[in-house]
Parts: structure tokens; sequence; C-alpha cells
């Protein structure tokens, strides 16, 4: 497809590597000539130096053949203006980033009135997927699929969990749970597992499951999997605002700490049932004065990545809470990922990906099926939902008989609502919703899992 | 430095040299001459070893610009020498420096010979020597970048070191496109020449030939006079053509894409165009008394004029003898070259327009000390980085040259016009110069160690000096 970028910043940087990492013909635009140096130094990208919204910038970008236009600047304004023009010069999809609280709450008629394809809001998005790990705290992470009704959750094997030397194929009769276990990482070592694979304590597992399944799934395991009823948050931006709201809404207690006392003030305005702490988290006497060893989660929201780190850091040393670390800037995952900072929040990689997300669906017009993708490892393994057509290739033969490319897994099929973890027997009908687990990155269609 | 990478691109280069042999190797056997044999055996042979190199797995896919400058400096190294050995086996040119100097010049597009008697030469070599240029002038990395998918956006890196021109711009997303566009272009004006000069009473032989000359902007001919036997009909049409390759070839992309209004904004082509113009008219006053009527004047002087600029260099009178303003005027214009992003070589005409403009804004600045002032092209501003860049790259272009000029002078006794010539026309990809290495005369006068210094600005000159510089710089080649 034919994608141009307009702004970028970390979403729009992110997006770009994403993007044409999957073979997309992309031009990015940006006011800075060092950056759009920098990203067509990196990519193979078309880069343009200008003002976006400018409609001789745009046609020279190429909007008159675009599939897309993604508006990524920093200025909500500037970005509705983007699709407003690339709407009406090329007729184009556009996905525009809306930040604003303010615009927030009418976003929904700005995205009828204007004709966007998508609005994406990084803030809110961080937000929700937080609240999300809170409301179910012992997953690293959580995910959902087919409208809801599937979830596909990541987390960690305690000590002297049943599952501790258990073979794949018994998971069934030591759990007494239907689920499957799609993703096995240990260390740097990733792999997508066979019945013979034996788990370990320490394991970082993706499962794939209905809901209800899930939630005994944990129990069984040994994991809690009641919600939170406390958060503690560090950090009083607009993340830390929509985290807030959504928290107090589900009923958990929440206290912010923020640093600006205006700021402060500001919150206390909004959000007149939490708890604002006028303080510098950074620190100790302070944390222990509010209690940090008896809250039950501890999210790190301040705008520096290195502060985050080290609260979070503290957090875990200090209390039993489950921890949420932002980490915005920080290019270093892998680092990253060895300390022991509860689940990381990459504010910038959920844009991209809730707009990566959107492409594929947007090629579905131009042959590709997937519902809704999923990534459980960055750049390794990701999880797509396909819709199944009366003509694709895998209907109504069962399962062991499909010709499947290694490194494919189909997790679960869902049936008119009803959700079946396959086995070899298994079919697939018309008018399905299939998720296949891969480590072959950029299917298009379930068509593209046979060898 | 990541060596597994830059063995894998060079063994991707030697399997590509192999392919190209083949195409004289075919000319070779439809003239029944038995050095197609030599050509063919070594094109297998190329090949092999090219996909033996290239098929051992890189450690590591990633690379940057370092790597870059110094895969296109060593492939162009590689691809000459592998192309001379055919040279010296089929004994067209016996000694291998010779030959190496006629590749060499051969795929920088100079068309400096070293040969004093090109007729004597078999089909299969002449027709070899006149590909090199067709393959030179868009550049070899660039065609394999056209055809073989690689992966990854690191291949910017190639493009960048390997392409003419102060800034790099792709014309469409993504490079293998661009890379594409480009050799398609290239390759249909240059179908479009042979035609034409055949249709003109050209023998098909000399007609592949003098196209591929001068689409690669290089100037080997075919016969002892270079173009000066043809009628002047087809000295015409050649004019228009080699004028054509000194474009920009973003110029024909807008042309394709029906931008034509694009085409007519582009200061670089008004500026060349203007330069052009002004040479041929007043090089026709100047030559006028030589020659029987204005016009035959106006039709020399207007070959000369287009040969040189674009750097092509061939002939249709020996320019040599002409007045010395002429003489004079045609020097200068070896130096400012063809277009950026077009095959021909020399400084560019885009950067001798962004160092004219730097000047006058440094006189304004002189007049009014606190203004504020802008260089623009196309009426974007220059980012000062750019502008920078350019007058680092004359500098060093300036200082390359005396420094070649300087070092011949101690192997040679000739004329210091003779010298300075033969460095001029070398490093900026032309062919002939004045003087003793004059339209009618050749190379073969020059020592061995001239002849090496020679080659090294003739590459210098094509890759626009930083590849070959960086193969000399030490930091290079230790591991970071």
């Amino acid at each position: 497809m034919k994608i141009i970028v307009v702004g970028c910043g970390k979403v729009g940087a992110a997006l770009t590597a994403q993007l044409s990492r999957e073979g997309h013909d992309i031009a990015v635009i940006d006011v800075d000539n060092g950056v759009v140096t920098d990203i067509s130094n990196n990519y193979d990208v078309l880069g343009l130096v200008g003002n976006g919204a400018s409609h001789a910038v745009q046609v020279e970008a190429g909007i008159e053949s675009a599939d897309l236009l993604v508006a990524a600047t920093d200025s909500d304004e500037l970005n509705l203006l983007c699709c407003l023009i690339a709407k009406k010069a090329g007729g184009c999809n556009t996905i525009a980033r809306v930040r604003n609280p303010v615009y927030n709450g009418e976003i929904d008629f700005i995205k009828e009135e204007l004709g966007l394809s998508l609005t994406v809001n990084p803030e809110m998005a961080a937000a929700t997927e937080a609240a999300r790990v809170l409301r179910f705290p012992s997953a690293v992470q959580i995910e959902t699929f087919a409208k809801g009704k599937v979830e596909i959750m990541k987390v960690r094997i305690p000590e002297e969990s049943v599952l501790d030397g258990c073979p794949l194929s018994q998971i069934h009769k030591r759990t007494g749970t239907e689920v499957l276990i799609c993703t096995v990482e240990r260390g740097e070592h990733v792999e997508i597992p066979h019945g013979a694979t034996i788990l370990k304590a320490g394991d970082v597992i993706s499962v794939v499951a209905s809901k209800q399944n899930t939630r005994d799934f944990v129990a069984r395991i040994g994991l809690k999997s009641r919600r939170v009823r406390d958060c503690m948050i560090v950090g009083g931006g607009k993340i830390a605002f929509y985290l807030a709201q959504q928290l107090l809404e589900t009923g958990i207690r929440v206290k912010i700490i923020e640093k600006d006392r205006d700021r402060c003030e500001e919150l206390a305005t909004l959000l007149p049932r939490a708890t604002i702490i006028n303080a510098d988290a950074a620190n100790q006497s302070i944390l222990m004065e509010e209690g940090i060893r008896e809250c039950e989660s501890f999210v790190t929201l301040t705008g520096m990545d290195e502060e985050n780190l080290f609260l979070s850091l503290f957090a875990q040393e200090c209390s039993k809470a489950k921890v949420i670390t932002k980490v915005d800037r920080l290019d270093f995952d892998e680092i990253i990922k060895r300390l022991d900072l509860g689940t990381l929040l990459h504010p910038k990689n959920i844009t991209a990906d809730n707009i990566l997300r959107y492409v594929r669906a947007l090629q579905n017009s131009i042959g590709s099926n997937v519902e809704s993708l999923y990534k459980i490892i960055e750049n390794k393994v990701e999880a797509l939902e396909f819709k199944i057509q009366s003509d694709s290739p895998v209907l109504g033969v069962p399962l062991s008989q499909l010709k499947v490319k290694p490194n494919v897994l189909i997790a679960c099929i869902s049936c008119g609502g009803r959700i079946i973890i396959p086995n070899g027997n298994s079919t697939i009908h018309e008018g399905d919703s299939v998720i296949v687990v891969t480590s072959h990155l950029g299917f298009r269609d379930i068509g593209d899992i046979l060898q | 430095m990541n060596y597994s990478i830059i063995r894998r691109i060079l063994g991707i280069v030697i399997q590509f040299t192999g392919a190209f042999l083949a195409l004289p190797a075919c000319c070779g056997l439809f003239y029944g001459e038995k050095q197609a044999i030599v050509y063919a055996v070594l094109a297998v042979l190329y090949f092999v070893i090219g996909k033996i190199i290239s098929s051992i797995k890189s450690t590591n896919q990633a690379y940057y610009a370092r790597e870059g400058l110094v895969i296109v400096g060593l492939s162009w190294i590689v691809i000459s020498i592998l192309g001379a050995i055919p040279l010296v086996i089929t004994k067209d040119i016996p000694s291998f420096t010779d030959a190496l100097f006629e590749t060499v010049s051969g795929f920088t597009t100079t068309g400096s010979s070293i040969l004093s008697d090109v007729e004597a030469l078999s089909h299969t070599g002449l027709f070899w020597r006149s590909f090199t240029h067709w393959v030179g002038g868009m550049g070899v990395i660039v065609f394999i970048l056209a055809v073989l998918p690689m992966t990854g956006g690191y291949n910017m890196n190639l493009m960048r070191a390997e392409s003419p021109g102060p800034t790099v711009g792709k014309l469409v997303p993504r490079m293998k496109d661009t890379a594409k566009i480009l050799y398609t272009i290239y390759f249909g004006i240059t179908v479009t020449e042979i035609i034409v000069l055949i249709i003109a009473g050209m023998p098909l032989f000399d007609a592949l030939c003098i196209s591929f000359g001068s689409a690669g902007t290089g100037g080997f001919g075919v016969r002892n006079d270079s173009c000066g036997g043809y009628s002047s009909l087809i000295q015409s049409i050649i004019t228009v053509f080699i004028l054509m390759f000194g474009v920009n070839f973003n110029a024909y992309f807008f042309i394709i894409r029906k931008k034509i209004g694009e085409v007519f904004k582009m200061s670089e082509l008004k500026g060349y165009f203007g330069v052009v113009a002004f040479s041929i008219i007043t090089i026709t006053i100047n030559i006028r008394g030589m020659f029987p009527s204005l016009y035959q004047a106006f039709h020399h002087a207007a070959f000369q004029v287009a040969s040189i600029i674009t750097t092509t260099g061939f002939a249709t009178a020996d320019f040599d003898q002409w007045p010395q303003y002429s003489r004079a005027l045609l020097v200068t214009i070896m130096f400012i070259g063809a277009c950026a992003g077009s095959t021909g070589g020399g400084m560019k005409v885009s950067r001798i327009m962004i160092m004219f403009k730097t000047v006058y804004r440094e006189i304004k600045k002189y007049l009014h000390p606190r203004a504020v002032t802008n260089v623009t092209m196309d009426g974007k501003t220059m980012d000062r980085s750019t502008i920078h860049s350019v007058s680092v790259y004359l500098t060093t272009y300036m200082l390359l040259f005396s420094l070649s000029v300087m070092a011949i002078t101690l192997f040679e006794s000739y004329d210091l016009e003779t010298v300075f010539t033969s460095v001029a026309c070398t490093f900026n990809n032309i062919g002939p110069g004045l003087s003793k290495v004059g339209p009618t005369c050749n190379f073969s006068i020059m020592s061995a160690p001239t002849k090496y210094i020679l080659m090294f600005d003739m590459l210098a000159g094509r890759l626009e000096l930083y590849p070959m510089l960086m193969l000399l710089t030490p930091a290079v080649w230790k591991n970071r």
C-alpha cells in the first residue's frame, strides 16, 4: 500500500519502521530537515521536508495515488487539517493523532464529521493498556480477540507451580482448563512449543483461551487472579489522568504523586475522587510515607524514562505491588527487559500497533483478511485473527491434514460465538474467526499459513 | 567494519561482471571471431566464482555509510580488473597496465584511450570497450539494486555512494523502484538512439557502440577519427543525444509522470542549457574563419561543446587547433560538467550554481553585515550542511587535481598544457585533452606510473571522490 506519514516524532518513526519492514511504499513528511534525513537514511522511504498540511507538499508525496495518510505531528489541529486536505485532495483513508483531552470527549463527533477513518490517542491507549493489566495483575500482558471473547495473555510461571516441569501434553490434565500455550520465552530464547516441550518455573508463556478459562487457569497455576484494590501513580501527565479516570470508574483507589503544584491543582479538580500528592517521588521517604510497602500496584509515568526505571526497581524491591513502568524514549529493549520492572508500557509502540492493526485491516479490502493483530513478542511472534471467507483453501479440512508451514499454530477457532481450542480433528468453517500464532511476520490471508 | 557484507556484495558484483561479459561474447560469435570463446569462458568463470563468494552467508546484514562507500570503491576496482583480463588474454591490448587503463576509462565513462589504432581491435573487444561505458554510466551497483531483491533500508548507503550529485533524490518511495525507473529511462533513450542512428544510415555495430558511448557519456569510438568520419546528419543526432544524457534524469521522470511544468522549474536545467548555449554561440563566432560556412562552424562548435560539457569526449574536429579562446572555454566547461543525477561527470552544474549563489551571499554579507540570507535552489532553501559539503567537495576536488598534476610532472617531461589537461580530462571523465593528449592523440605516450595516477583520478572523479579516498584512509580498515 502507499502510505504517507506526516510527522516523524516517536510515533511516526516507530510506525515508519514497522510499515517499511512490512514492505509498504512510504513517504514521510516533516518540517525538520534533520529528522527527515535521519529517517530516510535508516529506512527505504521517501523523505520530504515541508508542512504536511500543505496541498503542494502532499501532492509531491503522491497523495493522489496514496491509500492512507497518517497524521502524527505534535499538534492535534495540524493533524486534523492534514487529514481534511488529504481527504479532499486524494480521497484516501486518513488517521489522525488527537491527544488533547478536550477533544477526546467529542472524538466520535470529530471522526464522523471530518470523515476520519481512525483517531489515535497515544496517552489514552497507553492508559487503557495499563488499566487492563491492573484489572488482571498476574498477567504480564493481555489482549483480546474475537470481539473480546478470546484472550491472549502472557504470564510468568511462578515457583512451585503445577506447571513447573510439566510437558505441554499434560496441561489439560494438570489444570483442568481448556487452554493453548502458543509461545514459550526462556531468557533470550523464544519458541512455538509442541506437545513434548517441558515448561519450567520462570518461563513467560502466552496462553490463548476463552475469558473464563484464562481466569481459572491463572488460579490453578498459583497466581493471583484478583484485581488490585489501590494504585499509586507517579507522575501526573496525560496518561496518569486517563488511567486514574479508568481505574476510579472500576472502583480502584488512586493516588497520584506529582511534582508540579499547578498540575496537582488541575488534577485535583479533574479527578475529585483521587488523592493527589504534591511531592517529588524521587525522594524515598515520601514514597514510604505514602505507603509504597502496602500498595497493591505501582505505576511510573513520569516524563523521564530513567526516573521511571529506578522508581520501579525500588518498588519491586520494597513491596509486593504489581509494577508497571513506562518507557518512552530509551531504545534498549533487550537490556530493559532483563531488569525486574514488572510490565513495560511503550506508548509509542502501542499507538503504532493500533495503526498497524488498522493498516492490515484496510488491506482486507485489497486482498487481506486480517481482523486484528497482536504482537506477542516484538518483531518475533505475532497473533492474527482471520475471518474465513467462502473461498478459503482451509475450509472443511481437518487440521491434521492441512500442510501448515513450520512455526505456525492455529490457536483458537471462534465458531458462532463458541470458542474452540482446536485439535487435529477440528475443521474450519465459513464465517469462523481463526486465531493464528506465528513467527512468520506479515501474513495477509489465512491461505498464507499453508506451505 | 562489516567485512562479511562487503565480501557478499563484491561476490554479487563479480557475478554480474560475468553476466555483462556474455554480451560481447555473443557479439563475437555473430562476427565469428575466436576471441568470443575467451569472453564466454571468462563469463562463466566469473559467474561461478561470484556465486560461490556471495553464497557464503554473511553473519551480519547491517551496514552503514562507511561500508557503502568502501563497497562501491572496491567494486569499481574489481570490475575494472576483471574487465581488463579478457583484453589481455585475447591480445587486443597485450599490456595489463594498458588494458586496465582502457577498462577503467571505460567503466568511469572517461573515454581516454591508449590505442593509436582503434580499428585494429576485434569486434568483440570494441563491443566490450563500449559496453563498459553503458554499464558504468548509470552505475554497476544501481543496476544490481534494480534487479536483485536486496533487503532492508541499508541499500540507501550504496546508492548514495554511487550516484552523482550533491544530494540524492529518490523518485519514488522505494529505492529498488527508483533504480528500476532510472535504468528503464536509460535503456529507453539508448534504444531510441540506436534506432535513430540506424535509420540515419549508420552500420549496426557502429550504432550500438556509439550509442553505448553517448549513453554513458563515455566517448570510446570505433574508428580512428572518433566521430569525424560520419555524415553531418549522424553527427547532429549524436549531439542531441549526448546533450540529453547530460540532463538530470529526474526531468525524464517528470515527463513520464506528465508533469512537464516541473521540468521547466528545474533551475539546474536552465543553468545547463544556458552554459551550453553561451559556449556554442561564442565558439561559433571564434572559429568562424576556420570553416567554409557559418553553419559548418556552428555544427562543429555544437558537437564539441555538447561532447565536452556532458564529459563524453567524442570529437568531429581537432579542437586542439582552434583559437585560444575556444580551447580555454572548452577546458572550463570540462570542469563544470553535466547535471547532477545524469550519467555525466565533472563537478556538476548544480554544485557550481550553489557555489555561485554562496559567493553572492558572501558579497551581500559585506554590504549588509547583519543580513540574514539563504541560498535557494528550485525555490527551496538549501540546508547549511549541503552548502558546507559542496564547498568541501570543490576544495577536495581542486586539491586532488593539483596533487595529480604535480605528481605527473615528476614522471613526465611534457609541457604543462598536456599534463594539466590530461588530468582535467580524466578527472572529469571526458577523454581527450589538449596538446599531446588532444583529440587526434592518445595516452600511450604516458609512462606506467602516470597511467596509474590517471586511473585513480578517473575512479575518484566518477565516484565523486569519497569512495576512493575512503579506501586510502587507514582508520576505515580498523575495527571499531
